[in-house]
């Protein structure tokens, strides 16, 4: 593919033996926004984490941008659950933006001017300006997400994956979510996103990626939204594919051969 | 009293050593500590501090002598080690970490028993002192150890200085650090090593048993009092520092008691005063704002009723009448010493005037009254409009409401409804 953001090849990975995600294979194009949907545990947060580099794949690889991730973490943003942090956390909302711009390179560095311009570009994104000295559990679940956004703004990156980013909030934090992603894309980023609302898919993402342990289609929504991708996904047709996945776990049985295809 | 004096004033040169020690070891603690807490990996304090006792022993054996640094760097392994076992244990398990940390723990507080046993029943001589590790002498700090104790304080303070931004982005989001390529594993190493070391300075002053609640406790208590890490930090070494002071004086002043239990005791009467008194977050702070309520729901009952009565009379418009209880309590149903307590109340604040026993709105009062039975209206109005309820319990609906409604929501319900230009009188 030309043009290509994300490519991930030949991935597996396993959760206590059993493979969550298993031979995946595909390349996303860039600038685009892109979906990856699929049924409760099929294996999206896992995606979202290998790629990010998070969790250790069992075999093959991420590449972005045609590099390897370690060369590219500032290139990228990630957005996790709002759900995997406490937001009981001593922080304001302008503390967490600003974790946005946090390096390696500037950890012992103070926050510069540059800085603070871009926390404060990024509170008004999403529209929190008024609630910037906010203590973060002072915030509904809808701000607290765009808490979330605004800290991934921040990092200024060309690729960002988002978790989720549309559970549990407001018709507001909705909008305000939506129009980011096509100011982003106007700008050529790249946008991935997991989401579970099928109802949704076609309006919001131009690429999807249908997911179930293993990749069921990728494409356009036309070309991934078919009646037979999406029982293939939900239908519980693949009933076959989790029982062996539980016998290569109770066996400790290793999910390759050595050094095969890779 | 001529004991805390002398207590104060260093009369006896080991006063000072001590003070300056419970200054060191409190503040380490509380500082990382606060880390610690905020990773909600407290309780891992408490396996470390009962995991030093073998590396103590440990280290006596070795050295044969109560040589300080000896008896530091065998605690700092076992200390470190436990911290790895409950790691892994639930790393490789199904078995949960408050699990791991209560097997990690007895285990090596077993082992350091049998340790201390086996070294006073063999012959070592110069063993006596080391059971104070158990419950802690602050006594027994001397110069020697002050030092230690005072590089720790430093080290740690400077790490926190130079890590900040890292410490609190591993604190708050692990994962998130780890994405943008912070050095994750570093970082909790540093944390993980600088609560052993804190911990390991602290066991002979304050005793392993008792010695994880100054991890926990400060950062506990001082989280009550602010929602900002840097100053949850200085409150915590505050509380802290303050609690070591006092049972090192009660040690010192009862000749002989163990400090840790003192200090334990002090830093948990001020955790349960912040529970209670804390601005915020306090129970008292909430039975305050409770009770507030009902006194202004009470208040505005009061002057509803009244504004009430003006209406059945048809002269609402005026709202001149003089009342008595009586006529009040035709409009509505109060308890009477309750009404009593608010009409008086009402009185105290200008709201009514009260000419023999009769009772009168005033300008402000008058106003204020009109103000909730728009708010209740309003309300109702809103609720017919934009929900489906049965219209005999809107009253009802509208009933609390209408006193937690503030003037911005009432200017957006006005906006809502379309009746901006109407005459408040008219509805």
């Amino acid at each position: 593919m030309n043009n290509c953001a994300i490519e991930v090849h030949n991935l597996t990975t396993t959760y206590g033996g059993a493979p969550v995600l298993w031979d995946i294979d595909f390349e996303l194009p860039a600038g685009q926004i892109i979906g990856i949907i699929g049924p409760n545990g099929s294996g999206k947060t896992t995606l979202l984490k290998t790629i990010m580099g998070l969790l250790e794949p069992s075999s093959g690889y991420v590449k972005i941008f045609d590099q390897d991730l370690e060369k590219m973490r500032e290139r990228i943003a990630y957005v996790p659950q709002r759900e995997s942090v406490d937001w009981d956390f001593p922080a304001t909302v302008e503390d967490v933006v600003m974790m946005g711009r946090y390096r390696k390179a500037n950890l012992f560095r103070r926050s510069n001017r540059t800085d603070l311009a871009v926390v404060a570009e990024s509170i008004e994104k999403v529209g929190l300006t008024p609630f910037k000295k906010r203590q973060i559990a002072q915030l509904s679940g809808g701000q607290q997400q765009r808490v979330f956004i605004a800290r991934a703004l921040a990092q200024k990156a060309d690729v960002y994956l988002m978790d989720e980013p549309f559970v549990g909030v407001d018709a507001a934090t909705e909008n305000a979510i939506l129009s980011l992603l096509e100011e982003m894309k106007a700008q050529g980023k790249t946008v991935l996103i997991i989401h579970h609302d099928l109802q949704t898919v076609s309006d919001y993402f131009d690429y999807l990626v249908l997911l179930n342990t293993r990749l069921i289609a990728k494409g356009t929504p036309q070309e991934v939204l078919t009646k037979e991708n999406l029982s293939n996904a939900y239908g519980g047709q693949l009933t076959l594919l989790a029982k062996v996945a539980n016998l290569i776990k109770e066996n400790e049985f290793p999910i390759r051969e050595k050094d095969m295809d890779l | 009293m001529q004991t805390f004096i002398d207590f104060i004033s260093f009369k006896d040169p080991n006063v000072l050593y001590v003070v300056l020690g419970m200054f060191f070891i409190n503040g380490s603690s509380a500082m990382i500590g606060t880390f610690a807490f905020l990773r909600k990996r407290a309780l891992i304090g408490d396996a470390i501090a009962h995991a030093l006792l073998p590396g103590i022993c440990l280290g006596f054996m070795f050295s044969g002598d109560k040589n300080i640094l000896y008896l530091f760097l065998g605690a700092f392994a076992t200390g470190w080690i436990s911290t790895y076992l409950v790691d892994y244990i639930v790393n490789q398990s199904k078995i949960k970490q408050d699990a791991a940390i209560g097997i990690v723990l007895s285990v090596f507080f077993a082992l350091g028993i049998v340790l201390l046993t086996y070294i006073q029943n063999a012959g070592y001589s110069n063993h006596g002192g080391l059971n104070l590790f158990l419950f802690g002498q602050a006594a027994a700090i001397g110069k020697s150890e002050l030092w230690i104790f005072a590089v720790i304080f430093i080290t740690i303070l400077l790490l926190i200085i130079l890590f900040y931004k890292g410490f609190t982005t591993v604190a708050f989001n692990a994962d998130f650090a780890k994405a943008i390529g912070l050095p994750v594993k570093t970082i909790e190493f540093l944390l993980t090593s600088l609560t052993v070391l804190s911990i390991a300075s602290g066991i002979q002053a304050l005793g392993v048993v008792l010695m994880s609640a100054l991890i926990v406790t400060p950062a506990a208590a001082a989280r009550f009092w602010t929602n900002k890490l840097p100053k949850m930090l200085g409150i915590a070494v505050l509380f802290s520092v303050f609690s070591g002071f006092i049972g090192a004086f009660v040690s010192y002043s009862e000749s002989g008691t163990p400090t840790g239990p003192w200090v334990v005791m002090i830093l948990s009467l001020i955790t349960l005063l912040s529970f209670i008194f804390s601005t915020k977050r306090g129970i008292l702070a909430r039975y305050l704002q409770a009770r507030n309520n009902k006194l202004k729901i009470r208040h505005e009952n009061i002057l509803k009723a009244i504004y009430q009565y003006h209406e059945r009379i048809g002269r609402q418009v005026r709202l001149d009448q003089k009342l008595s209880a009586t006529d009040i309590l035709g409009i509505r149903i109060f308890d009477t010493s309750e009404l009593q307590k608010g009409l008086r109340r009402l009185i105290r604040n200008d709201y009514i005037r009260k000419t023999e026993d009769r009772y009168q709105l005033t300008e402000i009062g008058a106003k204020e009254s009109k103000r909730i039975v728009r708010l209740h209206r309003l309300w109702e109005q809103y609720l017919l409009k934009r929900t489906t309820i049965d219209t005999y319990h809107v009253h009802s609906g509208a009933e609390a409401i209408e006193h937690i409604l503030s003037p911005e929501i009432e200017a957006e319900l006005k906006r809502e409804l379309g009746i901006e230009g109407i005459p408040e009188e008219d509805f």
